[in-house]
């Protein structure tokens, strides 16, 4: 009885998993195949003879390095300067002592339920404005304050005992220094969940890169990616390629960082 | 008013000199600049917006303060279109993910091996993007050579034409929706069994309770704030369903623009029509959307904050 228990819930476990990781399978089959080995009922399960011209066709025809090298650079740009500003307000917000403190603080989380898709119109303006449109820094600037990581951090530095702060303070250390020396090394789990939730974010954001750039030079990845499939037509085993390139750093970064994300993600769920 | 403040005592005795706002506000200077110029400013930038009648992007004139752009997108039928497809996607989407999404994380939940292996699998869509594995899904929906079509055919059904017979195009959407929705979900429902004291389930077995029992008995209540809260906002997310559009149906809305959504029409005012007023006035009935359900959830988090 209790092995057919513990099989049933093995067999119902993995035909779940193999349905959420068909897709990628998929993907990374297809993009193996001939023009005509795509095209064939039954669809075949494994190529015959892996191929990798697809992938040729995709870095010849697109951009696709320039697309890599554009989306590496946007991320890791926002990730700094988030993570930059997050610390410094999260110090603010939990330490440091004025009056209106917390009713501040209230006011930014009730900010959090803006949804962005709203903000768009206005900051497309702003954007203009500064002279920043189709550029890389459009796509890196409005992403800079985050009040949900502050949120996250703030509660990890609240946990931090006093009795470290005044110790360090009656030593002579400044809150600045308490801050850099003491806070953030301690605070490590927590900012990197921080940071690959909004690398993440950076990586996969979409709406934003579609209104704010158009040349070539200055897409990322994912718009990259529409581009290809809206100008050089639907060949499946090329798109297949593609999808591969922009999706297998996702994949290698979720896999060794598997445990940070999700805890991450349980901590506040994933603001998109 | 401000030298009132200033001439205040702080309660430890210090008394509150420019210098108690001056280093705060060094610290928060970055953050908040962000925030002003990139949410506070837009956000009632695009009310006033949505409330200008006639505003003419070049000359920056308008004829009047009232309610007209509302009044006209309510007369619109792609955006009444797009509400009602954002409400039926949410509708479809948000109960059948949980549903599925509480069976994978029970049964995670009870002792297993292999845990990495299969929280690899579940939780992998989670970081990927929407655009590149909506195109994978583009793929499997193929009529002729997906591989949806050619599972069906094993099971003797006839084949569907998902992404090109309108009828079925919201369907294929759904299906996608599902299938992005479980991963975090289920990481959600797990932490909140996490939370769940073992006791109940010793107590339960040594009363003899049996597992079905126990199921609704126990775990359901319990999870009940965690469940709550996930479909929440997951209703929230889902309200803002846009992107699978570009993959699924090449940036159109539907095969037979019948399948805008709340998001996409106001992408299609903004970017593609440049009529900022129905633009922003679909935008703020976006926001109302996600305030009435933010609320909700405040409430729900309150109301079971005794568990």
């Amino acid at each position: 009885m209790k092995i057919a228990k513990k099989t049933l819930i093995y067999l119902v476990l993995a035909i779940g998993a193999l349905m959420m990781v068909l897709p990628f399978f998929w993907m990374l089959i297809s993009s193996l195949k001939t023009a005509a080995e795509v095209n064939t009922t039954p669809p075949t399960f494994w190529p015959e003879t892996p191929v990798f011209e697809n992938y040729v066709y995709a870095f010849s025809k697109a951009p696709f390095l320039t697309y890599f090298r554009n989306s590496v650079q946007v991320t890791v740009c926002c990730v700094i300067v988030t993570m930059f500003t997050t610390i410094l307000a999260a110090f603010a917000f939990s330490r440091l002592k004025f009056p209106g403190r917390d009713l501040l603080f209230s006011l930014l989380l009730s900010m959090m339920m803006i949804p962005f898709e709203m903000l768009i119109i206005t900051n497309y303006a702003t954007i203009t404005n500064m002279g920043l449109l189709d550029t890389l820094p459009a796509l890196i600037i409005p992403f800079c304050s985050s009040i949900f990581y502050t949120y996250i951090l703030r509660n990890f530095f609240l946990a931090v005992p006093d009795s470290l702060y005044y110790s360090a303070r009656i030593d002579g250390a400044s809150n600045w220094r308490f801050l850099w020396r003491i806070m953030v090394p301690m605070a490590k789990p927590a900012l990197v969940t921080i940071g690959l939730l909004n690398a993440i974010a950076c990586w996969n954001s979409f709406l934003w890169t579609v209104v704010a750039t158009n040349s070539k030079e200055v897409r990322t990845l994912p718009f990259g990616l529409y581009a290809f499939m809206t100008s050089s037509g639907i060949r499946y085993e090329r798109l297949m390629a593609a999808a591969t390139i922009v999706v297998v750093p996702m994949i290698l970064l979720f896999i060794f960082c598997r445990k940070s994300i999700v805890t991450g993600v349980s901590r506040g769920g994933l603001k998109g | 008013m401000k030298k009132g403040i200033f001439k205040r005592q702080k309660k430890d005795g210090e008394p509150l000199t420019l210098r108690t706002f001056a280093e705060p506000a060094a610290y928060l200077l970055p953050f908040m600049i962000g925030l002003l110029v990139f949410t506070a400013y837009p956000f009632v930038n695009v009310i006033i917006l949505s409330l200008r009648e006639n505003y003419s992007l070049m000359s920056g004139t308008f004829s009047g303060i009232g309610l007209g752009n509302y009044v006209q997108i309510f007369h619109d039928p792609s955006f009444l279109n797009g509400l009602k497809n954002t409400g039926l996607y949410v509708l479809f989407v948000v109960p059948i993910a949980t549903a599925l999404s509480l069976l994978i994380a029970t049964l995670l939940n009870s002792s297993i091996k292999l845990q990495g292996l299969f929280q690899t699998c579940y939780f992998l869509p989670m970081v990927t993007s929407i655009t590149a594995v909506g195109l994978v899904w583009k793929w499997m929906f193929n009529y002729d050579y997906g591989l949806i079509n050619y599972f069906f055919s094993l099971l003797h059904i006839a084949p569907v034409n998902w992404l090109n017979d309108p009828r079925y195009n919201l369907a294929a959407l759904i299906i996608y929706g599902i299938w992005n929705m479980i991963p975090f979900t289920v990481i959600l429902l797990l932490s909140g069994y996490q939370n769940i004291n073992p006791q109940y389930y010793t107590a339960a077995r040594v009363d003899g309770a049996r597992e079905g029992r126990i199921f609704f008995r126990i775990t359901v209540p319990l999870l009940a704030p965690t469940l709550g809260l996930t479909m929440i906002i997951n209703v929230i997310s889902a309200s803002k369903v846009f992107t699978e559009l570009f993959p699924l149906f090449n940036g159109k809305p539907g095969s037979a623009y019948s399948l805008y959504t709340v998001v996409y029409y106001l992408f299609d005012m903004f970017y593609k029509q440049w009529q900022l007023g129905p633009a922003a006035a679909s935008a703020v009935i976006l926001f109302i959307i996600v305030l009435i359900f933010t609320m909700l959830q405040l409430f729900v988090q309150r109301k079971w904050k005794n568990y």
